[in-house]
């Protein structure tokens, strides 16, 4: 291995270049990834929802217990009238912790880490949930960026704020999620290099630290994943329930 | 329209993005955009599969899996009421049975030793009544030989007397006068033998 610790995140072309008009399509290993989370995920929910027993063997007891965890996500934070949009923010959440959880496997690549995966589901989101609010509320979205009970003084200065904070959505969503599986892992695989670069002697005191990162990094690639969902129920809440 | 704007616009910032970091090599692969649109396209065919097969196929199923399990719970809850109330009707009527036929049995045994009791006493009534018929004969028996007796007593003593006399004496002895004799005596001391 590379002793760079960024060289984990290099993404390579397996197979042949694929070229469709001036744009390249070659299947990457970040595209193996990807297909490796979402084979897994349809693979143990369709083991999970195939068989219905009253007593529900494992695979269905996760299958059903996933299902109902995001369930009450999203009604707990964006209530009933969220109902259709289940299926989207169900799929979301298993792909990005799927895609972190695979990507703490030594030797694999973390789809999530990159910058232009994150921000694409980011931006689908924020222009989906805009779309949604403009069409479920017209032009009365745009209370959105009017907080009532606030003085007229401070009024022009707070709706600026409110609409830069709104168009921040997307990068805040989508960094989040990839800094943390870039910052974990870098790290991860800076202790790693550590560990052989002080040899037996040493080496011992970042080995530990290492195992306990594995553990944070599980947890936070668990973590993220829920960020991600719950704030894009978060956003959904805003364009189906308008509060202002 | 816009969305598309937003997308050139996205795209123009992320260039520009790359320009800034090309100088360094080495760094950052993220921000290297020679593969953005390969990975941009592979997660829209994976994760657009991967939406579709789970909304159409999928999680209805779970979701009516979970459904069906639900209400077949509940259904078992309400046949399980039902057999529990089924059962405590049931109960109420063995009791009333055992009840009703410890009363019977009560009846009938009261029933039987009354007439064991009746049969008793009626058997005993005849019995009472035989013995008493003895009884009275015997007595009858007895007063008929006491009261024979005296007489007899008194013909032998005159009898003997007159006898024991003749062979005393040698003579004939008035058996009236012995008999007189007998009679004065006996009655003398007949309290003394017979106790009256």
């Amino acid at each position: 291995m590379a002793a760079n610790p960024m060289s984990q995140f290099d993404v390579y072309r397996i197979g042949p270049e694929i070229k469709v008009g001036a744009f390249d399509i070659s299947f990457t290993n970040a595209s193996l990834f990807m297909i490796i989370s979402t084979v897994s995920i349809l693979l143990i929910f369709n083991l999970g929802s195939n068989k219905n027993s009253i007593l529900p063997n494992k695979i269905q007891l996760l299958a059903e217990l996933s299902y109902t965890f995001v369930s009450k996500m999203i009604s707990d934070t964006a209530g009933s009238k969220a109902k259709p949009y289940f299926a989207f923010i169900f799929s979301l959440f298993m792909f990005v912790l799927f895609c972190n959880m695979f990507g703490m496997i030594p030797y694999t690549f973390t789809v999530t880490s990159h910058i232009i995966v994150t921000f694409v589901l980011a931006a689908f989101i924020f222009i989906g949930v805009t779309v949604i609010g403009f069409i479920k509320h017209g032009f009365g979205y745009l209370k959105l960026f009017v907080p009532s009970g606030v003085p007229a003084v401070l009024l022009p200065l707070i709706v600026v704020i409110e609409i830069i904070s709104y168009l921040s959505r997307p990068i805040s969503l989508s960094v989040r999620l990839f800094a943390n599986m870039m910052a974990g892992h870098t790290m991860m695989k800076v202790f790693g290099g550590f560990v052989i670069s002080l040899g037996i002697v040493g080496g011992w005191l970042p080995l530990s630290f290492s195992v306990a990162l594995t553990g944070l990094e599980i947890l936070v690639a668990f973590l993220q994943a829920y960020v991600f969902a719950i704030l894009t129920c978060i956003y959904l809440n805003d364009a189906l329930n308008l509060h202002h | 329209m816009f969305n598309k704007i937003y997308l050139h616009l996205i795209f123009l910032s992320f260039f520009l993005i790359k320009e800034a970091f090309a100088a360094e090599s080495g760094g950052m692969p993220q921000l290297n955009p020679e593969f953005w649109v390969s990975q941009i396209f592979w997660l829209v065919l994976t994760f657009g599969t991967m939406y579709l097969v789970l909304s159409k196929l999928i999680l209805p199923k779970i979701s009516n899996n979970l459904e069906s399990r639900k209400s077949q719970i509940l259904e078992n809850i309400e046949a399980a009421e039902k057999q529990r109330e089924d059962s405590e009707t049931k109960l109420k009527e063995y009791d009333q049975i055992i009840l009703r036929s410890k009363t019977e049995a009560n009846s009938m045994f009261n029933q039987a030793r009354e007439k064991a009791i009746k049969d008793i006493n009626a058997k005993r009534d005849v019995l009472d009544k035989q013995i008493d018929d003895e009884i009275s004969k015997a007595e009858e028996e007895i007063q008929a030989l006491r009261d024979n007796a005296p007489d007899k007593i008194n013909k032998i003593a005159i009898d003997t007397s007159s006898e024991l006399l003749q062979k005393l004496i040698g003579a004939e002895v008035n058996n009236s006068s012995i008999s007189a004799i007998v009679d004065d005596l006996s009655r003398r001391n007949g309290d003394k033998y017979y106790g009256n």
